[in-house]
């Protein structure tokens, strides 16, 4: 019994240091955001008066530096999140634990995870001494888990231990450890007097070593070019790729969340519609950020504010959209303009002649993502910049991307003359991601897929029956590494057996308008032979040989 | 990708009218007009007065190039033979402009140096920006092109077909270049004699041809090196001169440009004015006169000076800004259409409407009024108009003559303060003015340990501070100061006597030196001591009760006359003082607002779901949001798979009931897709982009960031 005692008030300081560490740790944090909170105020930004605008955010928090993380780390927080207790959430979400338990490395960057592993680890020392044929087990409760910002590497070791040792379980002692656990803990973390005041010199060597232990993490996150992660693939699955039909089906299935919020929030910025005009007629343009697809608030405003001008729209998200248009139809279609010029700049310089001579022109221009692919380019955004300062044209655009604002220099940022607007709206981006390269691999599989169908769909039966050969020849390599194509020649062989040829030329008639398709590529071998590759990836072409063969 | 979207003919309107967009947001229309109107002129106003500054600010550095480009070929007007032999090095004038590097300010110096040029110097001038000019070719194009089209503004009676000669016909060659000059001055000289005299009698015979580059620093060095070099070859037939606008320092000119190439150039050197005294300029001109009523409150002014000296010392901005708080001022507060002159603002009172009057009542500082009042004038105020109004232009009047007096007192204080050791109230009037707006200054500290540092001054300084606070008075519009005047002259003269006293005693002090002189080390630090001593159980001398006494009346005048303005009745009428507004349009942060839309979607959506504590968001967030957090929790690249099931895990979590569908590997289609759409949306606003490193995996784009 006094044994007993022993530990365990070993085990309540322990814990009661710990909790110390961790304030102090978030007593620094304090120390740090009330400098930056210095800074903010020095530039005139204090919070209290910005309402609807979330400028509230000290800079440390948007731009912090990477720390090294763990595999696991999503799921686990992903369980977490679903364990947390939302309001109608099923209680008990077994699957989650043993989802987390799946991947190798447990997870253990919380300090107070991998100390609660090390006190287990007391606990158990103590209980195999008790009854040594019991065995005990070691599954944190999630209750006790809790984030920490700074992982501690040194306590590495020990969590991995802790893991291995979790093998069978016993009841009652998990729960006899688990009470007198959480019976520690509270009176830990209400702090009582009895704790022993903190000793100067940890904390500083605490300080020091959160300061190493950044240096190292930074060194660890950027040195290393090998990242960990699990190796499965979407193929493993079997997950239907979605094409931007069904894509746009299933969506449509899924309600809005928080649709009542979102209306809210698009009326609030659709009352600002008339100051906008006013801005806009006294010299200003109007950029628009913030979360959400502007689209639909730009297009409201379209048609309640523009109906009687002339206006022109211009979808930046479109993937070939260039300056060049924009300016053509400028020329073209406001001024009327027939005839071609040398180069954008002359364009412009025409178009900026045309507007300062003729007073009475007037025109809006609205550009959905001025900072997309294709005009977020230097000169291009010099020369709507250009554009965008003549008195009688009105630029509003919205903005998207995080480093948006870093298109522009102070030389341009003048020529644009913004009046920044926040507008979040939280509504998706349907239009702005529906465009293939927008999109991540799920898509860029399946638009290659159809286009393939639909060029084989216009040529013979027997190209038709030549590409399947070719597509099957390369499936049943897709396992060799090495696989360098099919020769020319000995595809010429095949072809003839399958009655699909009768000559060489014919083939290679047939062969070069697949190039000109795109549908494959020619590659010459070390010894001179051509070889023929289709470069589309295995899934697909496997996808493409079953609807070839459903529809035959 | 582009649409035009055109107005039926007949539907179009002469002019959209932007008068009609002024007041849409308020009930009150009545006034709109009359407001708008308001606003612009006193727009406008502002807008000539800033350009006047700017340019008188300018003259200076003006004269001085034209006084340079005027010497620079003195030789070639002459056109001495033996100009040729004398001038063997082929130097070509130039001069360096350092305008420092508010680059957005550039621009309109620029446009009224080549003004003042074409009106003194020469109607041949080339401004040449870097983005124009990649290679030399375009250079020469550009430059030929202004050069050509300004010699046909200058007489526009010329022939027709010297017109037709396009740029792209023309070969674009030094040697082109040279022939069109000659012809030019030629003609100028033969045909035309008599009448080009008349009219451009100030141009030289054969004026020099002017080429400007803009932005020195982003030229391409080959470019320049380039013409510098051919240029120096015709510099005998072809006066050229040059000016770099230089942004950083002079020095760049040499690391630019190689020795052989820097030694063409015969450089000199012109400083602009910086851009923080022209903004003093400005801030003096416009906010402390009470030529303009509009009036800023201090948070505003702290934002607009803190834009401008932490981004970009831009005055141009600094103006923007200003206009900005014009517009903002008149749309959002009906009132402001007594933000006038004071006579036209006495009148607009007369014939307010009772809604303005009840929106006068509405003012909080108003109402402080009110409740000051005894309560049978209360009763009148609140109910009776003709009685409010009247008391309204009463205190309109009082509005104004504590601008007046403010400025007078603000600029006499300032006087005091900037000569003191650390500056502890600010070395410019500005911060001078802000910490003044704030509160009562003479509750600082600051305020004191200046007060305590003034005490400290030697006669001659305060003498002249006394002197140059007379002048501001005096030339101050405020009737009040006659008094004020008058006393500072007393104590100017009581200044006066004390010195002849002094001078009288100055003998016996004199003898106390010398003894001072023989004494050694110790002697010498013994008699300080007991002088220290006697000093503190002294009584004061006259001049430190003198002393004493200016501070303490300057201290009165502070006191007196430095309110700061909202304590004063009706300051909501001329003071602008949201500054939350201007901050979020001029100076917004795109990626804060990501930020928080992403971790804590409830700072906008307000529906309790969201509701969370701390930094953790709820697992009932918006798609994106929760696809954002975790994708927080991944290194450099992230596998889709893992990603994908994390976040149905958290997405059937909240759905509840159907958890064993769940139990499969096989996810919801309808949650892939809404996976698909949150990280097609992460990808747009650029948190995460495709990766070919591994298969199935996208590369992180952000450092940190929960």
């Amino acid at each position: 019994g006094v044994k007993v005692r022993k530990d365990k008030t070993q085990l309540t300081v322990s814990v009661k240091t710990f909790v110390k560490k961790l304030e102090n740790v978030s007593d620094d944090e304090a120390q740090e955001i009330l400098e930056e909170k210095k800074y903010v105020a020095a530039l005139g930004i204090c919070a209290q008066d910005s309402m609807g605008n979330g400028s509230n955010v000290s800079g440390g928090e948007v731009y912090s530096f990477q720390t090294p993380k763990h595999s696991s780390k999503m799921a686990e927080l992903a369980s977490e999140l679903a364990q947390t207790p939302g309001q109608s959430v099923a209680p008990d979400h077994s699957e989650c634990p043993e989802k987390t338990a799946k991947t190798p490395q447990s997870s253990s960057k919380a300090i107070l995870k991998t100390y609660m592993f090390l006190l287990l680890m007391h606990v158990w020392v103590f209980l195999l001494l008790q009854s040594k044929k019991k065995e005990f087990v070691s599954t944190t409760p999630y209750r006790l888990r809790k984030r920490l910002a700074a992982p501690d590497p040194y306590l590495e070791s020990e969590s991995e231990y802790s893991a291995s040792c979790s093998e069978e379980e016993d009841e009652d002692n998990q729960k006899e450890v688990n009470t007198a656990l959480s019976g520690r803990k509270t009176p830990a973390k209400t702090k009582t007097a009895s704790t022993p005041p903190p000793r100067n010199n940890l904390a500083k060597k605490i300080k020091e070593n959160k300061m190493s232990n950044l240096v190292e993490e930074y060194f660890e996150a950027h040195s290393s070019s090998k990242v960990l992660t699990s190796d499965r693939t979407l193929q493993k699955l079997r997950k239907r790729r979605l094409d931007q039909q069904t894509l746009h089906d299933l969506l449509k299935k899924a309600p809005l969340a928080y649709a009542a919020e979102i209306k809210e929030l698009n009326q609030q910025h659709e009352s600002l519609f008339s100051k906008w005009m006013l801005q806009l007629h006294l010299g200003f343009n109007i950029v628009l950020y913030g979360l959400g697809s502007k689209r639909d608030l730009l297009e409201k405003f379209r048609t309640s504010m523009l109906q009687d001008s002339v206006h022109l729209v211009v979808n930046g998200y479109f993937p070939s959209i260039t300056v060049r248009s924009i300016l053509n139809s400028i020329t073209e279609e406001v001024l009327d303009h027939i005839g071609a010029f040398r180069s954008p700049i002359d364009q412009l310089e025409f178009i900026i002649k045309r507007f300062k001579e003729d007073s009475s022109l007037e025109l809006y221009v609205l550009i959905h993502n001025l900072d997309s692919q294709m005009l977020r380019g230097e000169r291009s955004q010099q020369i709507l910049a250009q554009l965008s300062s003549l008195r009688s044209i009105y630029l509003i655009a919205s903005i998207d991307h995080i480093n948006a604002p870093l298109m522009w220099d102070q030389a341009k940022l003048s020529l644009y003359n913004w009046l920044w607007y926040e507008t979040t709206t939280f509504s998706p981006y349907v239009e702005e991601t529906s465009y293939e390269n927008s999109l991540l691999v799920q898509q860029s599989g399946s638009l290659a897929l159809s286009s393939l169908t639909h060029v084989l769909r216009s040529l013979t039966l027997n190209a038709r029956g030549i590409f399947r050969l070719l597509a099957q020849y390369q499936l049943e390599n897709k396992d060799n590494a090495s696989y360098p194509g099919l020769s020319f020649q000995d595809f010429y062989q095949q072809c003839r057996e399958a009655f699909l040829v009768n000559s060489d030329l014919t083939l290679r008639a047939q062969l070069t308008e697949f190039r000109d398709h795109k549908l494959i590529r020619t590659k010459r071998g070390a010894d001179g032979v051509e070889y023929l590759l289709i470069p589309v990836d295995d899934s697909t072409l496997t996808d493409f040989l079953e609807k070839e063969d459903e529809d035959v | 990708g582009c649409f035009v979207f055109k107005p039926s003919p007949k539907k179009r309107r002469v002019s959209q009218k932007t008068v009609n967009h002024f007041g849409e947001r308020k009930d009150d229309s009545e006034d709109t007009e009359l407001r708008f109107v308001t606003c612009q002129s006193l727009w406008n106003e502002i807008k000539l007065e800033t350009e006047q500054i700017q340019e008188d600010l300018n003259k200076q550095l003006f004269d001085n190039l034209v006084s340079f480009l005027r010497r620079s070929h003195s030789e070639f007007q002459e056109k001495t033979t033996e100009w040729t032999c004398q001038m063997k090095s082929r130097e070509i004038p130039t001069a360096a402009l350092v305008l420092g590097v508010n680059v957005t300010d550039h621009d309109l110096t620029f446009r009224s140096l080549s003004e003042v040029l074409q009106n003194n110097i020469t109607p041949y001038i080339a401004l040449l920006e870097a983005k124009d000019c990649p290679g030399i070719k375009n250079l020469m194009q550009k430059l030929m092109g202004q050069l050509m089209n300004c010699y046909i503004d200058v007489d526009s009676l010329e022939d027709e077909d010297c017109v037709q000669v396009s740029q792209n016909r023309i070969r674009c060659s030094m040697s082109s270049l040279i022939n069109w000059y000659e012809s030019v001055t030629k003609k100028t000289d033969s045909e035309t004699p008599r009448k080009k005299r008349t009219s451009s009698s100030r141009h030289w015979q054969s004026p020099p041809v002017v080429v400007i580059f803009k932005d020195m620093e982003s030229f391409t060095t080959k470019v320049l090196q380039d013409f510098i070099v051919i240029s120096s070859q015709h510099i005998r037939e072809f006066p050229l001169v040059l000016i770099f606008g230089i942004a950083t320092s002079p020095m760049i000119i040499h690391s630019l440009l190689p020795h052989s190439v820097s030694s063409l150039l015969c450089i000199e050197l012109f400083q602009s004015l910086s851009s923080k005294e022209h903004l003093s300029t400005i801030i003096d001109k416009l906010l402390l006169s009470d030529r303009f009523p509009f009036k800023l409150g201090e948070k505003v002014l702290q934002v607009l000076i803190n834009i401008f000296l932490y981004h970009d010392f831009s005055v141009q901005n600094f103006i923007k800004g200003f206009q900005l708080c014009v517009v903002e001022h008149f749309y959002s507060q009906p009132l402001s259409i007594l933000c006038c002159q004071l006579v036209d603002a006495k009148k607009r009172v007369n014939s307010l409407s009772h809604n303005q009057c009840e929106n006068i009542r509405r003012l909080p500082s108003f109402r402080r009024y009110v409740e000051s009042q005894a309560s049978e004038k209360q009763i009148a105020l609140l109910t009776t108009d003709s009685y409010l109004k009247e008391i309204i232009q009463k205190l309109l009047e009082d509005l104004h003559v504590y601008h007046e007096n403010y400025v007078s007192v603000l600029r006499c204080l300032h006087v005091f303060t900037s000569s003191l050791p650390k500056y502890p109230l600010g070395k410019q009037i500005r911060e001078l003015h802000c910490a003044c707006l704030e509160n009562q200054v003479w509750e600082t500290e600051e305020y004191e340990s200046s007060l305590q540092l003034a005490r400290m001054l030697n006669k001659s300084d305060l003498v002249t501070m006394l002197q140059q606070c007379v002048e501001i008075f005096v030339s101050s519009s405020g009737k009040e100061f006659d008094k004020t005047v008058e006393k500072l002259k007393e104590f100017l003269t009581q200044f006066q006597k004390l010195e002849d006293a002094f001078q009288e005693r100055d003998v016996s002090v004199s003898s106390q030196k010398e003894l001072q002189k023989k004494t050694d080390l110790y002697h010498l630090q013994k008699t300080l001591l007991e002088l220290k001593e006697s000093r503190r159980s002294k009584k004061l001398t006259k001049f430190e009760m003198l002393r004493f006494e200016v501070v303490d009346y300057i201290d009165g005048l502070v006191r007196n006359y430095l309110v700061p303005a909202d304590h004063k009745t009706l300051h909501e009428i001329v003071y602008f003082n949201t500054a939350s507004v201007l901050r979020e349009h001029l100076n917004a942060a795109p990626r804060t607002a990501l930020h928080t839309a992403l971790n804590n979607p409830y700072w906008y959506l307000k529906n309790q779901a969201l509701k969370s504590d701390g930094g953790s968001i709820s697992n009932k967030a918006p798609d994106i949001c929760i696809a954002y957090k975790l994708h927080l929790e991944c290194g450099r690249l992230i596998n889709l798979v893992d990603w994908l099931e994390a976040f149905s895990t958290v997405v059937m979590s909240v759905e509840g009931p159907n958890g064993d569908a769940a139990s499969s590997d096989q996810v919801d289609d309808v949650i892939h897709a809404r996976f698909i759409r949150a990280v097609s949306e992460l990808e747009l606003l650029g948190f995460i982009k495709p990766s070919k490193q591994k298969t199935d995996h996208v590369a992180r784009l952000t450092w940190g960031g929960c």
